[in-house]
């Protein structure tokens, strides 16, 4: 008994421990990392994996727009291996190992919060494994390191908040005073920082009337609503985003709050279909780049959108958005590497080389890898005001703003760039 | 300067909805002795079934100012489905185990129902924006507040004043303290205590029930609803004392009212401020600010 109890033990421990099965010849096993439950799945992760999966059916298809209409990554049919990414920053980096050295995936394409992308990064780099944050905000990444294996398609959080200043600016003539409201960790904190120094370098004299920060999840707003009433500040500033930004739509549209101070909500996009009903006409809101209502009228917004709204029966987000310019950045690299390869499967460290500096459209418009030594993504952005045309809520006054200026230049860091005056 | 008037007001309406949250908590610590963390699942459950029956009701143009009644519905209506299955099927195998052991069955069940929730709604949000704007609203220090805000405060109100009334002018609520302060005797001299514990049980999870689903109106309803409603709740009754009703009240005032100021006065130390108060009432009062005595057991 005692032996098949020892049997059934070491069979299960060794089953366990054993890596999965390498990928078949000719696919490519890319693991997939969003967050799948938790408060940022819904506004977040969920769009991003359907995403996901509507960009890889169709691709792997065939079905994309040239240039990306060969199959797969060159050919190779895409095999996804979905991971939540919920959990403490230990479990978020033990399953990126998992990924990797258990599932033995090719490459990664995730990461939504920020503080994961900073606690992966260095684990990427020390496992030589390619990955592509998709979403995460943080200018940090490659303003405080250098990493050969890890990119970010999608730009900063710093083009968010100084899109936002140029906007308000122009938008709201004769601003005299900002508050903010913003969660208190780092992408709230970083967002407010870059948009009160961009204030202060475009309206000199500016008065910051108060800037909340509640904790993450607080889900309960109305000291911190009346706290931004009683200042009667011009313009307030939100990074807000999930749950916290509806919670603060549902709370503060009753209040008057949008109505009395023109009200600048960075991630705004992701309600405006949701809680239509409930965001006043004047309200500017931003999509973290030219996605969902600002994306262009191009071949690959045109293929995206109708696919995605087709198959999903909503529009896409700007997380959709940035997951399919992802794929589809790792795609053309992986076809360069690939072209560079004598058409032989290309290995990480090409793939890598093909991605640094590489200039590709996507459903966003053009993707430039112009800094962060060629792995950070530089964009346009735009910002709109809403107005109720025809009973439904559609962007108006919208502004675009060229790549350069709302991104520092290769080398600087985001905060010197504002602080220095926005300096080309 | 910040008017004084906002800042009661404030914290008036975050003490009302603390002390709904977290009364529940403190009842059936208080009864059972179990720390229940499947009360922030039930909070959870509350505010989903309060935005979807709402929702519903809605929808089909019925008459909105019953959607108060509704929401009512949909925290008894989850209650009813959950709370005698736990408590019947489970827990009650377990109250000869030690209070921890306890402790970590509820946290496995409050896991167990993180994921039930999605399986029922899925990961999406739910919103029910009506019944918050329906009653208009009323002004304070030139401050707008939607009047729904009064609805919680007297539910919080009558809570209290209900609860405080049956446990000490009841035959139900002396027979309770009974079974509170010897089960065993109680046992002894015919009380039916297995009933007791059911029927507390599910008035604790009813009560967590309530505070999601009315405030539901208020916030997307979205997974992983109960996580912060679990700590929160629990700061407040161990400052008012475990088990202590009108700890649980004077705990969620306090909490509700340094918050406030902390928000309009220094809100860079606004995170901060609730579990510093919870660390000063602890260091000098390690039971909280209602302990009772406790018998010398040796």
């Amino acid at each position: 008994m005692k032996i098949f109890k020892t049997l059934i033990v070491g069979g299960l421990t060794a089953a366990a421990l054993a890596p999965a099965a390498a990928p078949a010849q000719g696919e490519v096993k890319v693991g997939f990392v969003m967050f799948l439950s938790g408060p940022a799945a819904s506004p977040f992760g969920v769009p991003a994996k359907n995403s996901a999966d509507f960009v890889v059916e169709d691709l792997n298809a065939g079905r994309g727009p040239a240039p990306y209409n060969k199959p797969g990554f060159g050919g190779s049919k895409i095999e996804m291996v979905s991971v939540d990414e919920a959990g403490t920053t230990t479990t978020v980096v033990t399953e990126f190992r998992n990924l990797v050295q258990r599932s033995n995936v090719d490459l990664v394409i995730g990461y939504i919060s920020s503080g994961s992308c900073l606690a992966i990064a260095p684990v990427a780099e020390e496992l030589k494994k390619l990955t592509n944050f998709f979403d995460c905000g943080t200018p940090r990444i490659f303003e405080d390191a250098s990493y050969k294996y890890v990119f970010r398609t999608s730009p900063t959080a710093t083009m968010d908040s100084v899109g936002a200043a140029l906007y308000v600016k122009e938008a709201r003539r004769g601003v005299k005073s900002i508050a903010g409201l913003n969660q208190n960790y780092a992408w709230g904190q970083d967002s407010w920082s870059d948009f009160e120094a961009s204030m202060k370098q475009l309206v000199p004299g500016i008065e910051v009337k108060t800037s909340q920060m509640p904790k993450l999840f607080a889900g309960q707003y109305n000291a911190e609503i009346s706290a931004l009433l009683g200042t009667g500040a011009d313009v307030i500033h939100s990074s807000f985003w999930d749950g916290d930004l509806e919670a603060l739509i549902l709370q503060a549209s009753p209040r008057g709050l949008m109505d009395k101070s023109m009200t600048v909500l960075t991630t705004g996009e992701t309600t405006m279909h949701k809680l239509a009903a409930q965001i006043p006409d004047g309200t500017v809101l931003g999509a973290r780049g030219p996605f969902g209502p600002y994306a262009p009228d191009n071949a690959y917004n045109r293929w995206f959108a109708k696919g995605y709204e087709a198959r999903f029966q909503a529009p896409p987000n700007y997380a959709s958005y940035q997951m399919a310019q992802a794929i589809l950045g790792v795609k053309t690299a992986w076809e360069k590497a690939m072209a560079a390869n004598g058409g032989k499967r290309p290995t990480n460290e090409q793939v890598g080389a093909a991605l640094e500096h590489l200039s590709f459209e996507g459903p966003g418009g053009q993707v430039r890898m112009a800094i962060g030594k060629g792995h950070q993504a530089i964009m346009e952005t735009a910002y709109g005001m809403t107005q109720r045309v025809g009973g439904k809520l559609t962007m108006v006054n919208v502004k675009r703003y060229p790549a350069e200026t709302v991104n520092p230049p290769e080398g600087v860091k985001s905060a010197d760039w504002i602080s220095g005056g926005f300096k080309k | 300067m910040v008017q004084v008037g906002p800042v009661l007001v404030d914290g008036i309406i975050y003490s009302a909805w603390l002390f709904i949250a977290a009364v529940g908590l403190t009842l059936v610590y208080g009864v059972m002795k179990i720390l229940n963390v499947t009360h922030g699942s039930f909070y959870a459950l509350g505010a989903y079934a309060g935005a979807s029956l709402t929702g519903v009701w809605l929808a089909r143009g019925l008459p909105p100012m019953l959607s108060y009644a509704v929401l009512l519905g949909g925290a008894l209506l989850v209650t009813l489905v959950f709370a005698p299955v736990i408590e019947r099927g489970l827990l009650r195998f377990m109250y000869a185990k030690d209070e921890v052991v306890i402790l970590l069955v509820t946290y496995a069940l409050f896991l167990i129902l993180e994921d039930t929730i999605k399986l029922i709604w899925g990961v999406n949000p739910y919103f029910v924006a009506e019944p918050y704007a329906l009653l208009g609203s009323f002004e304070v220090g030139g401050l707008r507040y939607p009047t729904y805000n009064l609805i919680l405060v007297g539910l919080a109100l009558a809570l209290a004043a209900g609860l405080a009334w049956t446990l000490r002018a009841t035959r139900s609520g002396k027979l309770l303290a009974a079974v509170i302060h010897d089960p065993e005797m109680s046992r002894a001299l015919g009380v039916n205590v297995d009933r007791f514990y059911l029927v507390t049980f599910s008035l604790g999870c009813f009560l967590a029930a309530l505070g999601g689903s009315f405030t539901s109106p208020t916030v997307s309803v979205v997974p992983g609803l109960g996580v912060d409603v679990i700590v929160l709740s629990f700061a407040v009754v161990v400052i008012g004392g475990l088990g202590s009703l009108p700890g649980a009240a004077l705990g969620a005032v306090i909490v509700g009212l340094v918050r406030s100021a902390s928000v309009h006065y220094m809100p860079q130390v606004e995170l901060f401020v609730i579990y510093f108060v919870m660390a000063m009432v602890l260091a000098f009062r390690p039971r909280g600010l209602f302990s009772l005595a406790e018998p010398r057991r040796i």
